[in-house]
């Protein structure tokens, strides 16, 4: 679809999603953990400008009320949360590198092209100015889930994990104009208390081995003293 | 057509708009240093400066190594010419050039290859450590710099259907004010490659001799007088040709499409504008922003080729036609 044939209101949606879809990558190869929580609360505040926007272009006033819900849960409360999780277990200086950064990349831009041909023929039958965000957005909840293989830090395996939501609610608004309302609360507050369980569970981590650092829950023994992982400066 | 009705105008402003670009580029460079200098809280050089220098060199004998070959004395004229030439493809005044007719953007990254690559040898030919150095750390920037460099390229060559200079701008010209998500993907990607090919702060520091760190000055270090002369001025003439590429794709408003004289002087003076602030903003990043280390910089690129390759998928995705 040729953006110039398209109102301002809807190119502009179709720009926020781009860089919504840039945002996963950013997230993906972000090494600093607290870069990674603003880069994900950047896409939440994303996510909901699309959401608030395309209430705006279609008239659909339930839209605000999920691109405020968006807000409130995605950019404000969600990583003001993993912040202070981050800082009570002291990780706030902690790099998590990825082992192959380029390949890693490049294999995000091979989902890009995947999501690009799953979604074709939805949006072969949808005629609305938004469909082709159906692509974008299934390629958001992909790259959530290769972050969550990537990555072996707990923290960003769960910010991957609410990227994926991020893609969701990105499907939803694209394809349908938002899910109905009941549903909407439910996901967000469900999102919620993953949150709370997921700060309980990484006090349980910590406590048994001493670290986030996934892959060491494969080891039976009691490991010897790692210095080349993640503690680095 | 009226294309062929004036011949001597054409070939004028072909000769002119390149020339005009060079008499330009050193007062770019010192509108750089200037506006650095007073955020740094100096006063700074006068903005004729770069001229004087020039000057200066061109006057002072030139000293070439007795180990150098015959490349080694060559090799400035002909990046000079390369550059200028490449310059020449470039829409900078007006639409209708004839050498935007012959030379697309592809013409022009090699021709700025063919630069780069008499340079790279210069640096290698006169057997000094400090320019193999240099050689070798330009080419791993251009290794990374350049496949960017294409894809932006063709990233707005699926929207103009061209990869003519001209004729994307008279795109851009034609369909007004249009978002385009790739668009703005390119142009990251573009900021980001124009800082690593011009030398400029996170890649390089183009005012320090540091042995450490410098790359384009490394290869420089044995040439003197005429020919520092010319390799400094096709360094600065490549910088404002990267500046005017930047505005040409993304800011083309202001550009005249013939050769009235009102038109063209308008054009002269948005097209000033436009690289005044563009060279403002890069004072601004430099200012700002550390060099990073070398083995930073592919990470760096591999950003620009990442911006790039999205922007091209954003154009299939979000922009094509169905």
């Amino acid at each position: 679809m040729n953006p110039a044939a398209l109102p301002l209101l809807d190119q502009t949606v179709l720009v926020l999603a781009a860089m919504a879809l840039f945002t996963a990558f950013a997230l993906l190869a972000q090494t600093r953990l607290t870069a990674a929580i603003h880069t994900f609360a950047w896409q939440g505040a994303l996510v909901a400008a699309v959401a608030a926007l395309t209430g705006r272009a279609t008239g659909d006033a339930h839209l605000y009320v999920s691109a405020l819900i968006t807000l409130t849960l995605k950019v404000a409360l969600i990583p003001w949360m993993l912040h202070r999780l981050v800082r009570r277990l002291s990780l706030e200086r902690q790099a998590d590198p990825l082992q192959h950064p380029a390949l890693t990349l490049l294999a995000g831009a091979g989902i890009v092209v995947f999501s690009d041909w799953v979604a074709a023929p939805v949006a072969h039958f949808d005629t609305s100015a938004t469909r082709n965000v159906i692509a974008i957005s299934l390629a958001i909840v992909l790259l959530g889930m290769l972050m969550m293989v990537v990555r072996r830090q707990a923290v960003a395996q769960v910010l991957g994990f609410m990227a994926m939501e991020n893609g969701l609610f990105l499907a939803a608004v694209a394809s349908t104009h938002g899910m109905p309302l009941v549903v909407e609360l439910g996901v967000a507050f469900d999102v919620l208390v993953a949150m709370v369980l997921f700060g309980v569970f990484f006090l349980q981590i910590k406590n048994s081995i001493d670290s986030l650092d996934i892959d060491r829950l494969s080891q039976l023994a009691e490991p010897v003293e790692d210095d080349a992982r993640g503690d680095a400066p | 057509m009226d294309h062929f009705l004036n011949p001597l105008a054409h070939a004028l402003s072909a000769l002119l708009q390149p020339l005009l670009l060079l008499a330009a580029a050193p007062l770019l460079v010192a509108w750089i240093r200037r506006v650095k200098a007073r955020l740094q809280n100096r006063r700074g050089a006068p903005l004729l400066q770069p001229y004087r220098d020039l000057r200066k060199l061109f006057a002072k004998e030139a000293v070439v190594a007795r180990t150098a070959s015959p490349l080694f004395r060559a090799a400035p004229y002909l990046v000079f010419a390369a550059t200028l030439v490449a310059a020449g493809t470039l829409p900078l005044l007006s639409l209708r050039l004839p050498s935007t007719a012959v030379a697309d953007a592809i013409a022009l990254i090699g021709l700025l290859g063919l630069a780069r690559f008499l340079l790279v040898l210069a640096g290698l030919d006169a057997g000094t450590p400090f320019g193999g150095m240099g050689a070798s750390r330009e080419m791993l920037v251009s290794t990374f710099a350049e496949p960017a460099l294409l894809l932006v390229v063709f990233t707005l060559a699926m929207t103009a259907h061209s990869t003519n200079l001209a004729s994307m701008v008279q795109t851009t010209l034609n369909a007004g004010l249009v978002l385009r998500p790739s668009y703005l993907f390119a142009l990251a990607a573009l900021l980001l490659v124009a800082i690593a090919e011009c030398g400029r702060i996170p890649v390089d520091n183009p005012a320090t001799h540091l042995e450490l760190t410098m790359i384009h000055e490394g290869m420089l270090l044995e040439y003197s007088g005429r020919h520092l002369a010319l390799m400094e001025w096709a360094a600065q003439l490549k910088l404002a040709l990267f500046a005017a590429l930047i505005v040409d794709l993304f800011l083309p408003w202001g550009i005249a499409a013939g050769f009235a004289p009102g038109a063209l002087a308008r054009a002269a003076l948005a097209l000033a504008l436009k690289l005044g602030v563009l060279g403002a903003l890069l004072a601004l990043a430099e200012t700002v922003l550390a060099k990073m280390r070398l083995f930073r910089v592919p990470g760096f690129l591999n950003l620009a080729f990442l911006l790039a390759l999205l922007g091209l998928l954003s154009h299939v995705i979000l922009e094509a036609a169905t």
